[in-house]
């Protein structure tokens, strides 16, 4: 990636973030929501890695190996979330699930 | 040689001897007890704590003439210290150990407590003799007199508090023998928890006494207390203040104002128990403490004088209040009260010796009056109203006979006991304080004499106004006793208690003033005393009631005993259960703490209740305040900071 190429990476990272928010707010399906949030974290990623190349150091790329190794941990609890309130709700919609309140 | 090793072991183990036998008695009857009635030897019961208490006295007699053979210290005081090496408490620097003190002081007491005591536990045999609980009564007789003998023979603060206690105990026990009787039992009660007052002030003095003096020993207390600085009247220094919180235990022990309310109610019990215990021995036991600590309180100016004031105005207000009894037990309750009160005055000029010898003498011809009153009582099958008596000396002779001895010796008549011991106290205490607590001594002299006689009129002489016919004369084993009474009544003031017991006090030699003229008048009272009682209680039989009509006031204030349980019955209910529930319960417990605490709660709640209604269990709304929450921060620290 060369310099230049730095703030088109940055609005392409702004784009996938704001797709993946608006997601997680405006759809109903959890598994979309769920992929919605993967998203963020992978513009968020995106940011890093042109901000690390326009400064020149490492610091951010190592920061995307934690935010990988986060992911994949959410992933696989996430989902096994899902499965279980599927199974218990026979739904995917997210506000079906509110009984968590007063 | 080796006889010598022997006497000297003797002078160690005897005094234990003397104080484990009874407590031995006790734990056969307590154990064995129910077996024992069951075989139906109750008899047997009393037989072995008769043998025991008198097995005791003889060990007593023995251990004190092994004293008298011990060669006499400075002052010529001879003393031993038992003690067999075993400690009952011990914590850094404060020890107790297991010690007696065996001085002439104790040996009066030893003597006394098991002489006088043997002889009650005999005349107990007669007594109770149809009572079928009487192997309870005896066991408990047996322990009190192992916690008598403690408290006289301990040989530091804290032993002799244990036999202070313990008498206290037995005391409760026996007043309240009867249980099933209300009164009994209340009266037990109230002897307990007055009692328990005046302990409080007993245990804060032990404290303070060891904080101030660094021991509890008495010999050591004894020893020390010559290097105090003398603390003149109204100084509060350390030893004042021990010597004072001390005398409440004696006040609470020994039946002084304002302590003294449970006595009379304490005439509840067996008669034996109150010549045992209300009379002879366990209410002398705070003029024996105050003896004990002699050089102590005449190192407080201020103490003596409180002590004598207590003692004196004690002596009086009981005499007066005996004036007008009708019980024939509790006008020998008030005499008590007053005849201690007698010995705190003479304690409280100073004369020690004097005390312990009017203790002496009182616990004989007291115990004889008592056990003389319980024959009589006996003799009308329950009967103690003195109105309902009359013209018995001709029915029950012997007692009429011992009785008499024992009234002309309390009243003060050449050549019986009471005479010496009232006429060294009169004595000691004239030209002390301007003369006051002579005053008192000699016009509680005089009532002492009417009262006693009026009971003896009553009982005795005149028509005979009871309904019970068959009046009948006590079994020997009530009389022997009243006869060994009497004539220890009769002698008892020959002996010279006061020489015998002064090196214990630290005090020199006794001085006694010598005034010619004073047994004239000391027995010039006690006739007039007894010449008044007569002609009003045998001569003119009205003249009494008339007299209590025109004097209506007086009488009815001495009715009332001076309103003291009036005023304790009053502070209880008014001052402290309903002060408790309007103010403690209902002014603060319910209208600050609970407030307090519930308005806590109340806010919470409300708190919580508009609160919660942000959590709407929806995700999106929750992810929607997040986001919000994040544009915030970054908008603050891109923008505002």
């Amino acid at each position: 990636m060369s310099a230049d190429l730095v703030q088109p990476a940055l609005v392409l990272s702004l784009v996938l973030f704001v797709v993946g928010a608006l997601g997680v707010f405006l759809r109903r399906n959890i598994i979309t929501v769920f992929m919605c949030v993967e998203l963020m974290l992978n513009a968020v990623n995106l940011a890093f890695i042109a901000f690390s190349r326009a400064r020149g150091t490492l610091d951010g790329q190592v920061l995307v190996f934690f935010v990988l190794t986060v992911a994949a941990a959410e992933a696989a609890v996430g989902l096994a979330i899902i499965i279980a309130l599927h199974r218990g709700q026979d739904t995917l919609d997210v506000d079906a699930f509110r009984i968590l309140k007063w | 040689m080796v006889t010598g090793v022997l006497e000297d072991r003797l002078v160690v183990v005897l005094p234990f001897m003397v104080l484990l036998l009874p407590l031995a008695g006790f734990i056969v009857l307590c154990l064995f007890g129910d077996a024992i009635r069951r075989h139906g030897e109750s008899r047997g019961a009393g037989i072995l704590a008769c043998v025991t208490v008198l097995a005791s006295f003889g060990l007593s007699v023995w251990s004190v003439i092994h004293l008298l053979a011990l060669v006499g210290g400075k002052d010529g005081l001879r003393f031993s210290q038992p003690y067999l090496g075993v400690e009952w408490m011990e914590a850094g620097g404060f020890r107790v150990p297991l010690s007696l003190l065996l001085d002439a002081l104790s040996a009066v007491m030893i003597l006394v407590v098991t002489g006088v005591g043997g002889l009650i536990h005999v005349y107990s045999l007669g007594y109770m003799a149809h009572d079928a609980d009487n192997v309870r009564y005896f066991s408990y007789l047996n322990l009190f007199t192992f916690f008598m003998l403690l408290l006289v023979l301990g040989g530091n603060l804290p032993l002799m508090f244990v036999g202070w206690e313990g008498v206290g105990l037995c005391s409760y026990l026996l007043i309240g023998f009867w249980f099933k009787k209300q009164s009994a039992s209340d009266a037990g009660k109230k002897a307990f928890i007055v009692n328990r007052i005046g302990d409080a002030g007993l245990i804060l003095g032990m404290i303070l006494a060891y904080h101030a003096f660094g021991s509890l020993d008495l010999v050591e207390i004894a020893d020390n207390a010559g290097s105090l600085a003398p603390e003149a009247l109204g100084q509060f220094g350390a030893v004042t203040a021990v010597c004072l919180l001390l005398f409440v235990g004696a006040c609470g022990k020994s039946a002084q104002i304002p302590l003294h309310v449970w006595l009379p109610d304490a005439m509840e019990g067996p008669t034996p128990v109150s010549a045992l215990i209300h009379a002879a021995t366990m209410v002398t036991a705070g003029v024996y403490m105050v003896a004990r600590l002699a050089p102590l309180y005449t190192r407080s100016a201020t103490a003596l004088l409180v002590v004598a004031t207590i003692g004196a105005a004690t002596a009086l207000m009981a005499a007066t209040i005996a004036l007008v009894q009708t019980d024939i037990k509790r006008v020998l309750a008030y005499s008590t009260i007053s005849q201690l009160g007698y010995m705190f005055l003479a304690c409280g000029v100073g004369a020690f010796g004097v005390a312990v010898f009017h203790l002496f003498t009182h616990a004989f011809f007291k115990a004889l009056l008592f056990l003389g009153s319980g024959s009589v009582i006996h003799a009308l099958s329950g009967e103690q109203d003195m109105r309902r008596m009359g013209g018995l000396r001709r029915l029950i002779p012997w007692t009429f006979a011992t009785f008499l001895v024992g009234t002309l010796a309390i009243a003060g008549i050449y050549p019986l006991a009471g005479f010496f011991s009232k006429d060294a106290i009169l004595a000691s205490a004239l030209g002390k304080y301007g003369n006051a607590f002579f005053a008192v001594g000699l016009l509680t002299a005089l009532l002492t004499a009417f009262y006693m006689s009026r009971l003896l009129f009553l009982t005795f002489f005149g028509a005979y106004r009871g309904r019970e016919h068959h009046v009948h004369e006590s079994p020997p084993s009530m009389l022997v006793p009243l006869v060994i009474l009497a004539v220890g009544s009769a002698v008892g003031g020959f002996v010279e208690i006061p020489r015998f017991v002064q090196p214990v006090f630290r005090l020199g030699a006794h001085e006694e003033g010598h005034h010619a003229w004073l047994p004239w008048v000391a027995s010039l009272t006690a006739i007039a005393g007894i010449a008044a009682a007569y002609y009003l209680y045998v001569m003119y039989t009205e003249l009494p009631a008339r007299l209590a009509a025109a004097m209506r006031g007086a009488y009815r204030v001495l009715e009332r005993k001076y309103g003291f349980d009036d005023l304790y019955d009053w502070v209880t209910r008014r001052v402290v259960v309903d002060g408790s529930r309007t103010v403690l319960w209902e002014g603060l417990d319910v209208s600050v703490i609970d407030t307090a605490v519930n308005g806590t709660g109340a806010a919470f709640r409300a708190l919580a209740r508009g609160s919660r209604t942000l959590q709407t269990g929806l995700v999106r709304g929750y992810a929607l305040v997040m986001l919000g929450g994040a544009v915030a921060l970054v908008t603050y620290l891109l923008w505002v900071r």
